[in-house]
Formats: C-alpha cells, structure tokens, sequence
C-alpha cells in the first residue's frame, strides 16, 4: 500500500482547518464590537496593550469556537450548512477541537490578566463558559429560548473591551451588551425562517419548530419593537451624540420597517418569493449592528478632537 | 539512491509545522514588547537603581 493518508489512518489536518475551528466570521463581529467598547471607553490605553487585549479576546472567543464545534459535531453533521466544518468533514478528529479549546481558553484568560486586569479576564473567561457550557451544552438542545438566552454570550465582548480599557463596568457597557443581547434573537430567527429544515433535522429546538413560524414572525417584531429604547437610549449616554442618534433614528426605522414586513407575511408569501424578505430583514441586522457601533466609534474619534457628543 | 516521497500529507505537515513555527514567534515577540510597555509604565526606571543602590550601601 502506497497512501501514507491510509497508512497513518487519520487525516491531518492544515494549520486552516483548525483556523476553521475557531469560526472567523464571528471573530470578526467580536473583534469589532470589543474594538469599539475599549475605543469608546473615557480612559486611554497604551496602543500595544489594547491590540493584545483585542487578541485576547478574539483568541477566546475562537477558543468558546471550538468547544462548540466539538460539543456539536453530531448536530453539525446533520444540518448542510454545518456539514463542512472541520470536524463532521473529517477534516480535525474531535479530540484535537476539545485540546485546542481548553488550552486557547486558558492562554486567552490568563495573558488577558497579566496584560491588562484580572475583571477583563474574568469577564473574558465567563464568556467562554457562557456560550460553550450555559449555550452549547445546555440551552441550545433544550429550549427555544437557546438563542434569546445565549444571545449574551455574544454581547460580552464589548463589556470585556470596556474593561480592558477602564477595568470596571459602566452604564455605558452595560447598555453595549443589551443592544446585542437584544439584537441576537430577530437576527437569529430571521435565519430560522429561511433555514427552516436544517434545525428541524438536527433536532434543536428552534422556535419556528417548536411553536410555529407565525409565533417566531410575532416574536421578531415584539423583540425589534423591544429593542429601539435600547439602541437610541445609548445616544444619550457620555459614549452618544447627534451622530449617533442619526444613525441610530435610520437603522431602527429601516429594522423596524423589515420586522413589521415579516409579521405582515405568512408562509405562503414567503415560499412565492423564495424567503426574499426574511433574507433581506436577516442582512439588514448586520447592517444594523455594525452602523450602530460604527456610528459609537466615529463619536468617539470626533470626541477625541473637540466635536461630538451633545 | 536517495528515497524521495512527495504526497499531499507531507505539504499538509509543512503547512502545519510552518504555521505552529509562526504562532510560536508570535507569542514571543508580543511577550517581549508586552514586557518593554510594562516596564515603561512603571515610571522612571532609574529609581530602582537608586533604591538598590542605597541598599547595597547599607548592608
């Protein structure tokens, strides 16, 4: 036999495929959320120390990555737009995702700690815990609300960038999570509607499984109605301003109108025009994310040279 | 002769192997200037070689 791939048994896997495992594409929103937090915060941090900051909390949020990717590998096998991931393509053995989670997990913490203070890593490290055991482990299999729930594992990142910054907690913090924490359920269940049978195959609870699509369609608007006091109370607060407001005022009408049009719908619309506006409302909540803290950080920049703020 | 094996494990090996290397680097060189920034924050530097020297003079 002259294959040393049947030989050694196993694949072995490229330094990409355990990139792969740490989900880049939600790096990118934790890197970018945790920027604005520690960019937002009223106390300067040394440049270099606030870029490992950054790393260490994307690091964390890689390793919570993997240990997702290795908890579910069963469902990810199952569902088509997991089925490529690293582990259920046979790409990385199970094994390997739970050691390089664990051991990411610790280094992130621990050279948080030293690098800036020990409330940054506390909360980097109850993230980790969030969303790979509260999340993955518990919520997820078991209850429609996984998403309403773990949805708060997301919105940390720009409380543990405040931290690094100022090493506390602020109102202002504080109103950063609720707006993603608020966020996360009508982005996420936008997507249900139009990945319907991928959930329903694995087994996880989802709400348009477990109580319909015309109750996740009255849940999406009721959380967007629920979420613009949050969105626009943060332009009132010392990290706010006009610009923000502006911003905020147009992206919540813009939401809004998307919410009020997925309510108004009813399955046999949305099978006409193949999930058009579910998939429309699905892109404008990233939108909608990034304008809001894109908008907190040009506040901050012009605050830095005398304008901005009210 | 010499025994040359070219399979797509090896390029997979190397590719790990060079990508481990790097993050090591990494690692090193944000530790050492990590080190520097801290250091620099601690004020000036000079005090320590007052307080042990004056140390020393005691003993």
């Amino acid at each position: 036999m002259t294959d040393v791939t049947q030989q050694t048994g196993t694949y072995e896997a490229r330094m990409g495929d355990y990139f792969a495992l740490m989900k880049p594409r939600v790096m990118q929103l934790v890197v970018f959320t945790a920027l604005v937090g520690l960019l937002v915060a009223p106390v300067p941090v040394h440049p270099f120390i606030g870029f490992v900051g950054i790393l260490c909390i994307a690091v964390g949020a890689g390793a919570s990555g993997a240990l997702n990717m290795w908890w579910d590998a069963d469902i990810d096998a199952v569902m088509k737009r997991t089925q490529s991931r690293p582990i259920p393509s046979g790409r990385v053995q199970p094994g390997e995702a739970l050691g390089i989670g664990l051991a990411l997990s610790g280094f992130s913490v621990i050279l948080l700690a030293l690098a800036t203070n020990l409330l940054a890593a506390g909360l980097l490290a109850f993230t980790i815990f969030f969303y790979a055991v509260i999340y993955s482990m518990w919520l997820k299999r078991s209850t429609p609300q996984n998403i309403v729930i773990g949805g708060a594992a997301g919105a940390f990142p720009p409380m543990v960038g405040w931290a690094v910054a100022t090493g506390g907690i602020a109102p202002e913090s504080v109103l950063m999570f609720a707006l993603i924490f608020m966020w996360t359920p009508p982005h996420f269940w936008a997507l249900a509607l139009f990945v319907k049978s991928d959930y329903g195959n694995a087994d996880v609870p989802m709400l348009t499984e477990t109580h319909g699509r015309r109750v996740t369609r009255n849940h999406i608007l009721g959380y967007t109605i629920a979420l613009v006091p949050v969105a626009l109370g943060i332009a009132f607060t010392s990290i706010g301003g006009p610009v923000y407001l502006a911003v905020a005022l147009l992206l919540n009408g813009w939401f809004l109108k998307g919410a009020v049009d997925i309510w108004r719908r009813d399955d046999a619309d949305s099978e006409a025009d193949q999930h058009a506006v579910e998939k429309r409302v699905f892109k404008i909540s990233l939108y909608y994310l990034f304008g809001h803290f894109g908008a907190l950080l040009v506040e901050a920049v012009l605050r830095t040279n005398g304008l901005g703020g009210w | 002769m010499a025994i040359k094996v070219e399979h797509e494990l090896h390029k997979r090996r190397l590719d790990r192997n060079v990508g481990v290397g790097l993050l090591l680097i990494g690692f090193v060189v944000i530790v050492l200037i990590l080190t520097v920034v801290k250091v620099q924050g601690l004020g000036d530097i000079r005090e320590m070689e007052r307080f042990r020297s004056r140390r020393t003079s005691r003993s």
